[in-house]
């Protein structure tokens, strides 16, 4: 408790300490990362969310580092979540490949144009925009019902096609669950906006695609958050490759976020039996609305 | 019921990935122990960090693409090592499963595989927007 108090206070004075304190000190800021970094784990695995979806914002606006390297860790730190977890939830079942591929190819073009994107435009204009997004997302989860199976009666011709159906096992339920998926167009034109996004704020994109695949393309709820994991892996590597190339990477930002939130995932997973989620997802759409209104505002030059 | 290209993904994600992480842990301790000296001092790079990156690149002498290969014996650009393991995981991965697709005459998914790994690739040997 006493370390997060120290973290919160360290964290909110940043901006005050941003200049040449920062360079006497600069062994704090690797602590300061691997302390949110490891908090983020925790809560975005109880309220299901990426770390990246949080890291960006708050790192960015309360952090010194420049928001170039904040969406090149942010990707990285997506990455690595994704990477951990995907050959569990291939193995499983629970990831489709067959569903992910089309949709992982097309928003991994996006990513790369939104990275480019990302780097060529002023970074007032990337930072306000960011704001105005993490906002979006916070309503987004606000309000977004989820389904745990949709009704797909038929799928469509394109799905048809690509044979997007199957077969899994709920082990929760103890039964194999069919699956078809329908809209496969508009899924795949949604993949393409969730990637230019994810590339160009360097966000994790699960708070998008689950919704997607699941409301829009009528995977069940536990195949479209399996399968968003997938999709994520590589649509992040895709973006995080022009980052790396353009020299966006700083280790002491990346190594620390990714061990922190690596390690307090693990420990989120650990509470995710004793905790209530409706209240950590309603903590962290707050946190988000915190995060996102000062990027916001620092985006616009209201607080610097 | 798992298909078995997944399964065949599933394994070589999992080394990938596992290598990656544990070799940019390994690298980071060196890093932060002092056991390799940086390219960039850390004072120095603090004075730059909060730069963007092509005025961070000019200040510190930072390459860009790949030119972090040559200078692997630092501690700071070891880091890197890992980092493209992790980012090459995924290409490795789909390349992997692509002839599978082909034996099978799954013409589809072989023809997307085989544009995620040219998208990959070029992603990765930094032709676009890469080294400026």
């Amino acid at each position: 408790m006493h370390a997060a108090t120290l973290v919160i206070a360290l964290v909110c004075s940043a901006p005050a300490w941003a200049g040449d304190a920062a360079v006497a000190s600069w062994w704090l800021w690797p602590l300061a990362l691997f302390a949110v970094s490891f908090a983020i784990g925790i809560v975005g695995v109880l309220a299901g969310v990426g770390g990246g979806v949080l890291f960006v914002p708050i790192v960015s606006g309360f952090f010194p580092f420049h928001l170039d390297f904040v969406r090149a860790a942010g990707l990285l730190l997506a990455l690595s979540g994704a990477l951990s977890a995907a050959p569990g939830l291939l193995r499983s079942g629970l990831a489709s490949m067959r569903l992910a591929m089309p949709l992982a190819l097309v928003g991994s073009i996006t990513s790369i144009a939104g990275a480019m994107l990302g780097l060529a435009l002023p970074t007032d204009l990337v930072q306000a925009a960011l704001g105005a997004t993490i906002l979006a997302i916070a309503a987004l989860m606000w309000r977004t019902k989820k389904s745990e199976h949709p009704e797909v009666p038929a799928g469509d011709a394109l799905g048809r096609a690509l044979r997007l159906q199957g077969v899994f096992h709920d082990p929760a339920a103890a039964r194999d669950v069919e699956w078809r998926v329908h809209r496969t167009l508009p899924g795949l034109a949604a993949f393409a906006g969730i990637g230019l996004l994810a590339g160009l704020f360097g966000l994790g994109a699960g708070w998008a695609n689950v919704p997607v695949l699941n409301l829009l393309m009528g995977a069940p709820l536990k195949l479209a958050v399996g399968t968003s994991g997938f999709v994520l892996s590589v649509v992040d590597t895709s973006a995080a490759w022009v980052y790396i190339n353009r020299g966006a990477v700083l280790p002491v930002l990346v190594a620390p976020s990714i061990i922190g939130v690596m390690l307090g995932a693990k420990i989120g997973g650990r509470l995710l039996r004793v905790v209530r989620a409706v209240v950590v997802r309603r903590i962290v759409i707050g946190l988000l609305l915190a995060a996102g209104a000062r990027a916001l505002l620092k985006g616009l030059g209201i607080w610097n | 019921m798992t298909p078995p290209e997944q399964l065949l993904y599933a394994r070589w994600l999992d080394w990938g990935a596992r290598a990656g992480l544990a070799l940019l842990v390994a690298s980071f301790a060196a890093y932060v122990l002092g056991l390799a000296a940086p390219h960039v001092p850390f004072e120095q790079l603090a004075g730059a960090w909060s730069l963007p990156v092509d005025q961070y690149r000019a200040a510190v002498g930072a390459p860009a693409g790949w030119g972090w290969l040559a200078l692997l014996r630092h501690g700071d650009y070891m880091n890197f090592a890992g980092i493209a393991l992790l980012g090459l995981a995924s290409l490795a991965c789909t390349l992997r499963v692509l002839p599978v697709f082909l034996a099978r005459g799954e013409r589809a998914l072989a023809l997307i595989a085989g544009l995620q790994v040219a998208v990959l690739a070029v992603a990765a040997a930094g032709v676009l927007g890469g080294a400026h």
